[in-house]
């Protein structure tokens, strides 16, 4: 499907999230509560069959923390970025979408490792770089005297 | 093969028969300092966790306080082995970002380098691949051949192995005069050369034997554990970038994505020697008609993409490369995530390898070729 | 003296008599027992060194590089400097490895070795022992060197060596089967277990040609089993480097990981030895049947360098192996001894009975 037709059959499917076309892909942005209906919705639907999560990140913006999903559909060739945003800065919770997609488990943790953001009912979610005593260096508001030199 | 359990290991947890084993962070067969806790009974693996970050450098979090050339430069230490294709990986997300349409002579050259680094980047893998089973004599011979890709990339940016050669807007010096003809002269050199890797390793029956049936990944578990490259590719997952969301001059020249239903390591392998083939072919296609022009565009000095989220997709020597840049329109980007390869393809050890013996554990390892500094960034 | 290059005998007993003269029986049984003990340690060191520098020679042909050569001319003193270094190491042990075992370990396989070498006949009269159970005993003594293996993976206290004694262990004993059971072929043709027999009734023909198709299965598989008794080639898991690191002397330092490096080595040559003497004829030149002007060509050469070169030529093959094959699996190399070598060499001692009773033979 082209951005246009996925944009309309997103639009129709899921009724409470912003459905825009960006620079590149279609994305879709739900709330935080419909995170995990969404991911089943999306990897299920024959139309849609996004099973292909390619890409897993985690972003902080001043105001929220927002995770980015970039899925791909090996049968249709299409592409969606689904998006989901925490209100919460401070101690940021999402659902987890590693029983839909099970590449998600690692990627999760490395995002709880680097970011701080925890996902509920993950299996294993343990920080995979660093100790456990580490802050979590990608946020913004990260201080390190010794290793970071502000310029 | 027994079906894994992800079991949590702690001590009250461990059955009594069943022993760890570290195959710590130094250890020859690991490819880098990799750390893999491998819970065995007698000689079958039963679980394996991997343990990951002994060379993690906070490349993402550097690169925001970097400007977008210094980016690219950060991009060479990951997965070194493909390192021209992470170079072009940036340059293409800033030239889209900025819509700036590069010449024809820069893609050319571009792709050319590309396969040149797949090539020399197989070829180490086959390498050591043989050295990991056994079959020691196999390392000089892939490294002898190596040489020659190398030191034609050093005639041409200097440095052998961290290219460094894509800026935004094109490449940094034009080719060397000599660069076409020592290209030609490789081809043909290697291309006698390949069918030595078969008689020593794909034919050979010991070979065989310890890559067959060994390793197992469905297509289903390709695609929901994201295993790309040849490593997917070996359970039939379709995913070449160059194929299906081509960039640079992948358009214009005809090969084949290969495909190997069997999910075995020998699948994983024999696919890597094939892409050895059609990375010559290309080659081949673009070495004679390298147009002529500029081999960059004038850029402005400071480099500013617009607000927005970019992503960039190339097929690198290990699988699916991605570069996502968050942008708020300064000249540093607000965030950076590179979507490395081996991070997923690490992660379905568990399933390739449990139920198999130690021997095979370290053959799969070999197959899936995992570069490490790929996975900690 | 007697030096008689083609004849050792009479030197030998010259040298006998002249120690009698000079000593009493017993005391002369002690010098000769000495004289003996110091030349073999001799030669096990010249030779282990000889194989140790030829093996990387060999290897480094194989990968199109030089190999050693810097340290002498053509890197010849290169093994003496690397000894030399391992001599100097600092003896590192575990701390909580069984102290006794741990330094027995590697004086048990040298035994093995030094027994095992005892009975091999090196040219006409220069045979130390001449049991008439001598191929009986050759086998029977070089299983004593898996203890040695077993014992140091074991008291290292380090589950690296243990997997790697174990699985050795495994393949030794295995391949045991398959190596007496090669050579009681041979045995069957010879109608003798006296090595010095078996050699001298190769005069007219090399056993390799008398048994013909039987022959040379026998000697296929006795060098397969060979190479995997000496942990060597396709079957060196035991001391696998990327896998386990070393195997069972990871924890082994200096001399005494010296003393395992030599071992193997020597039971390298063992195999050869052991090779030659029962299927190529020993120090026997090649001799063609009846081929009187031949024969009397080949019997310029004297027997010693016969012997060497023979034996030589088997370690070239089985230093061929294993620069050029990948590594077998633990359960590969036992699936290809149980299932595949010993009914072979089961029906192949059928063959050779029917050979010998129906005189098919050469």
């Amino acid at each position: 499907m082209t951005n246009e037709e996925l944009q309309a059959c997103l639009t129709g499917e899921f009724t409470n999230a912003e459905v825009k076309i960006g620079k590149q892909y279609v994305e879709i942005l739900v709330n935080a509560e419909e995170l995990h209906d969404a991911a089943i919705k999306l990897s299920t639907e024959p139309l849609l069959s996004f099973d292909y999560l390619f890409c897993l990140t985690g972003v902080d913006y001043p105001e929220k923390m927002q995770m980015v999903y970039h899925l791909e559909s090996t049968k249709h060739r299409h592409t969606v970025v689904l998006k989901v945003n925490t209100a919460d800065r401070v101690d940021p919770v999402v659902d987890t979408v590693s029983d839909v997609w099970q590449t998600a488990k690692y990627h999760e943790r490395e995002v709880y490792d680097l970011l701080g953001v925890k996902f509920n009912k993950h299996t294993d979610l343990r920080r995979l770089f660093l100790d456990d005593s580490w802050g979590f260096p990608l946020r913004k508001d990260y201080k390190d005297e010794v290793r970071i030199v502000e310029r | 093969m027994s079906e894994t359990k992800e079991i949590i290991i702690s001590s009250d947890k461990i059955h009594t028969d069943q022993y760890l084993v570290n195959m710590g962070p130094q250890h020859p067969s690991t490819h880098g300092v990799l750390r893999l806790l491998v819970r065995l009974e007698g000689e079958i693996v039963h679980h394996i966790q991997p343990h990951v970050g002994y060379i993690h450098s906070g490349i993402e979090k550097m690169c925001e306080s970097l400007s977008y050339p210094q980016v690219i430069h950060l991009t060479d230490r990951m997965d070194y082995l493909s390192a021209h294709m992470n170079n072009e990986a940036v340059c293409l997300c800033v030239e889209n970002a900025l819509q700036v349409e590069v010449p024809d002579r820069v893609k050319y050259i571009r792709t050319i380098m590309d396969e040149l680094t797949r090539l020399a980047s197989h070829q180490l893998w086959w390498c050591v691949m043989g050295m990991d089973l056994g079959a020691l004599t196999t390392f000089f011979y892939g490294l002898r051949d190596r040489e020659h890709i190398l030191d034609i990339f050093e005639e041409t940016c200097g440095a052998r192995m961290t290219l460094n050669y894509s800026v935004p807007g094109g490449v940094m010096f034009d080719i060397h005069p000599n660069f076409q003809k020592r290209v030609k002269e490789f081809i043909t050199e290697f291309r006698k050369k390949l069918p030595e890797y078969d008689e020593l390793l794909t034919g050979n029956v010991i070979f065989q034997e310890r890559t067959n049936d060994i390793g197992y990944l469905s297509l289903e578990d390709a695609i929901a554990w994201g295993v790309t490259g040849p490593s997917g590719r070996g359970s039939g997952f379709s995913c070449d970038v160059r194929k299906h969301n081509p960039y640079s001059a992948y358009p214009l020249v005809q090969f084949e994505e290969k495909l190997d239903t069997k999910g075995d390591s020998f699948a994983r392998y024999r696919l890597r020697i094939e892409e050895m083939h059609e990375s010559l072919h290309i080659i081949e296609q673009l070495i004679d008609n390298i147009p002529e022009g500029d081999y960059a565009v004038k850029m402005k000095g400071v480099v500013k993409l617009p607000e927005g989220e970019f992503y960039q997709r190339v097929e690198s020597a290990r699988g699916e490369f991605g570069v996502y840049i968050v942008s708020d329109g300064k000249k540093n980007p607000y965030r950076v995530k590179f979507r490395s390869p081996g991070f997923s393809n690490l992660f379905a050890l568990n399933k390739m390898a449990a139920g198999h013996k130690i021997a095979d554990l370290v053959a799969i390892m070999s197959t899936l070729d995992l570069v490490i500094p790929d996975i900690d960034r | 003296m007697g030096f008689n290059i083609y004849d050792f005998s009479g030197m030998t007993h010259n040298m006998h008599l002249w120690f009698l003269e000079r000593m009493s029986p017993t005391a002369t049984t002690i010098v000769e027992w000495t004289v003996i003990g110091v030349s073999y340690m001799l030669f096990v060191a010249l030779f282990g060194l000889f194989l140790v520098y030829a093996e990387r020679k060999v290897c480094a042909a194989f990968q199109q590089r030089l190999g050693p050569m810097r340290v002498g001319l053509w890197g010849l003193l290169q093994t003496i400097a690397d000894f030399i270094k391992l001599l100097m190491k600092e003896l590192i042990m575990p701390k909580s490895a069984d102290k006794f075992l741990y330094n027995l370990a590697p004086f048990i396989v040298m035994i093995a070795t030094f027994l095992a070498m005892a009975v091999l006949p090196f040219a006409k009269g220069l045979q130390t022992l001449d049991f008439d159970i001598g191929i009986f005993y050759v086998t029977a003594v070089s299983s004593v060197g898996v203890i040695g293996i077993l014992l140091a993976g074991w008291s290292s206290n380090n589950k690296y060596s243990l997997i790697g004694a174990m699985r050795s262990g495994a393949q030794i004993l295995s391949y045991e089967l398959s190596v007496s059971l090669s050579l009681v072929t041979i045995i069957i043709l010879a109608g003798s277990m006296q090595l010095s027999v078996v050699v001298e009734s190769q005069r007219d023909w090399w056993f390799l040609f008398k048994g013909h198709i039987s022959s040379v299965i026998a000697f296929v598989i006795f060098l397969i089993a060979g190479t995997a008794e000496t942990n060597r080639g396709p079957f060196d898991l035991a001391e696998a480097e990327s896998e386990l690191t070393a195997g069972f002397h990871t924890e082994y330092s200096g001399i005494k990981f010296a003393f395992f490096f030599l071992a193997e080595y020597i039971n390298m040559f063992i195999v050869a030895a052991m090779a030659t003497t029962v299927f190529l004829g020993g120090w026997m030149p090649l001799h063609f049947g009846q081929l009187e002007s031949f024969n009397h060509v080949m019997d310029f050469i004297p027997p010693l360098v016969w012997f060497f070169m023979k034996v030589c030529g088997v370690i070239f093959l089985i230093m061929w192996f294993k620069w050029t094959f990948p590594r077998l699996r633990v359960d590969q190399i036992l699936t290809l001894e149980w299932k595949y070598l010993l009914p072979i060499n089961l029906v192949n001692i059928l063959l050779m009975c029917l050979v010998v009773l129906t005189k098919f033979h050469l």
